[in-house]
């Protein structure tokens, strides 16, 4: 469905050169990207900043034209195709807005259902469906330019579904967003990627939405794939493991070795212990520590997704 | 979910132009919405219209006085002061200034919202253009004519033709100064920031669309020259001197056919620049 072949965008930049002279130095944005995403497949798409994601949005969607490379969504090619490529894909970003910032979102849909001429009936149908899950209604008739981000977005993400894309590409969706309001909008991304209809490709940079929404995480770096596959194919490749914080009524002695542990950290003078679980389980290296120590309190920390993708970006 | 399903859309091949028109007229219809949100700026445009209609009539009129057999360009004073008060009206339907929506989005990246649309920008920007000239139409023309009527004697056409053909001439006019406006917007593609060239529009068009003075003031060879090789007279001047009758019926209905040549041809020319500049484009931020 979405191909890309050794994808590459290269921008050229003018950098100075000496007083008066400016030189043009071509960046690579996007540097031989190639990916294959399936039907009803949702994908992280993640990377720090100025990575290539949203370049590589834009070229999807032909807003932007590849420097090289294949890249094909649903037969189509993106830039020269791009209107026909339109009424398939919908399109957030989370930076821009596609309503019409001085209408009420009412008749922002309304022109919508025009612009893509869908038929009334099921415009009404998806409307109503997304005002029940987002809980439009209370906004409804307010001009867009007046909504809080919250309600924008949830506001951008109905358009964007109005005239039943087969893809759903969503640019950083949840960025500045409250709790409540991405709570909301994740759990629509997640009963609608449950379905298995619409394909999802999302770019963010919280990871608690690819850890709520996304069993394929692409990572990307200097516009190159540096990861594709799951959160825990992540978590095995940079050997995260779960970890055991333990506090203590006093030190450990000096020189104790936990078996299939290693000491990870060590705070308040000794009376709080945390060991990696290298190569053992959380229950036997409870019951190898009750027995020489006496334990105040324990628990089991998962690893932290941040943490190896940190590791993965300063890698990089 | 299942209200949100995943078929592809497909429009219906038996009306596709049924279907294009309703798509153009709901775009206009935002245009005419967007603009009648803001009342109070269009009283406050309407204001500023009548008090310059004042300045510009009083001069124009001391200038009929000076000159010789009172017939300055071939206007009476009657002619000249519909000139002045229909022009005031007529230069918000036209709305040759201020305009800056396409650069903003240019500028600001925003304009891949636009891109990702199946109805191409232009379509959709003119279609835009047209709701917001009914609603001026609507509005800021009203105010400058009833000045006009009340402070002064308008000229009433004789001839039956010349309503309908202001009203063609004024709908080309708007045509052109959207066709204008948005290449002069379009700049921002190459330059990002297209404030410099907006001020060169500014200070231009006014003068050689003959919203200073008309331009029947200027030499035989100079008004001939921006008749025929730019699109500006017809932006006001054609549709201010086929409503006052300034000329013979045949050389208004050349003079409109004209500013229709000049319709097609900016829409061509902005459909070329925008086809060049999305091969191009570079979409500001992330």
């Amino acid at each position: 469905m979405i191909r890309m072949r050794d994808l590459r965008k290269d921008f050229s930049v003018r950098v100075p050169a000496g007083r008066l002279r400016r030189e043009k130095r071509l960046v690579s944005a996007v540097d031989g990207v190639s990916l294959t995403i399936e039907p009803g497949e949702m994908v992280g798409y993640i990377g720090p900043n100025g990575a290539g994601k949203s370049t590589t949005l834009k070229m999807l969607t032909g807003v932007l034209s590849p420097t090289s490379g294949e890249v094909s969504v649903f037969g189509l090619t993106p830039v020269p195709q791009r209107t026909r490529l339109a009424l398939r894909i919908g399109v957030v970003f989370g930076q821009r807005s596609q309503l019409w910032w001085d209408l009420p979102l009412r008749e922002s849909f309304r022109l919508l259902r025009h612009v893509y001429q869908v038929p009334p009936a099921e415009h009404e149908q998806r409307l109503r469906r997304c005002r029940e899950m987002l809980d439009l209604d209370a906004f409804l008739d307010t001009p867009v330019r007046q909504l809080s981000l919250g309600q924008r977005m949830r506001g951008e993400i109905t358009a964007a579904l109005l005239h039943g894309p087969k893809v759903l590409f969503l640019d950083e969706p949840t960025i500045g967003l409250d709790v409540v309001s991405k709570q909301a909008v994740r759990s629509f991304l997640a009963e609608l990627g449950a379905t298995g209809a619409v394909t999802v490709v999302l770019t963010t940079h919280d990871l608690a939405d690819i850890e709520r929404l996304c069993d394929r995480l692409v990572v990307i770096d200097h516009g190159r794939v540096v990861h594709d596959g799951t959160i825990e194919a992540l978590h095995a490749r940079y050997g995260s493991r779960r970890s055991l914080v333990v506090d203590l009524d006093s030190p450990l002695p000096a020189g104790f070795v936990l078996p299939g542990t290693s000491v990870a950290g060590v705070e308040a003078d000794g009376h709080r212990v945390t060991f990696a679980l290298d190569e053992t389980s959380a229950a036997a290296a409870v019951a190898g520590l009750v027995a020489v120590a006496s334990v105040r309190d324990l628990s089991v920390v998962e690893p932290d997704i941040e943490d190896v993708v940190a590791r993965l970006y300063r890698a990089g | 979910m299942s209200g949100i399903d995943a078929r592809v859309l497909t429009i219906s091949p038996d009306r596709p132009f049924r279907a294009s028109i309703t798509t153009f007229g709901a775009l206009a219809w935002s245009g005419f919405r967007r603009y009648s949100t803001y009342r109070q700026a269009t009283i406050a445009g309407s204001f500023t219209n009548i008090v310059f209609g004042f300045l510009r009539c009083y001069v124009l009129l001391a200038v009929a006085a000076g000159a010789v057999g009172n017939r300055p360009g071939g206007y009476d004073a009657t002619q000249l002061v519909t000139y002045v008060w229909v022009g005031q009206g007529l230069l918000a339907v036209v709305g040759m200034w201020g305009w800056t929506d396409l650069a903003d989005r240019i500028r600001t990246g925003d304009i891949a919202s636009d891109l990702l649309r199946p109805v191409p920008p232009l379509v959709s920007y003119l279609a835009a253009d047209l709701g917001r000239a009914l609603h001026a139409v609507l509005t800021r023309f009203i105010g400058p004519l009833l000045a006009g009527v009340v402070f002064f004697e308008l000229y009433r056409p004789h001839r039956p033709q010349t309503v309908p053909l202001f009203a063609i001439s004024a709908l080309l006019a708007v045509i052109g100064s959207f066709g204008c406006r948005y290449l002069v917007n379009a700049t921002a593609y190459w330059l990002h920031d297209a404030r410099g060239v907006q001020m060169l529009w500014t200070l231009g068009s006014g003068v050689l669309a003959g919203l200073s003075f008309p331009l029947r003031l200027l030499p035989e060879w100079a008004v001939a020259t921006l008749w025929v090789a730019t699109p500006l007279p017809g932006l006001l001047q054609t549709p201010l001197d086929v409503l006052v009758e300034r000329d013979e019926p045949v050389t208004q209905v050349g003079l409109v056919a004209l500013q229709a040549v000049w319709a097609v041809v900016l829409l061509r020319l902005a459909h070329v620049v925008q086809r060049r500049a999305e091969r191009k484009l570079v979409v500001q931020g992330g």
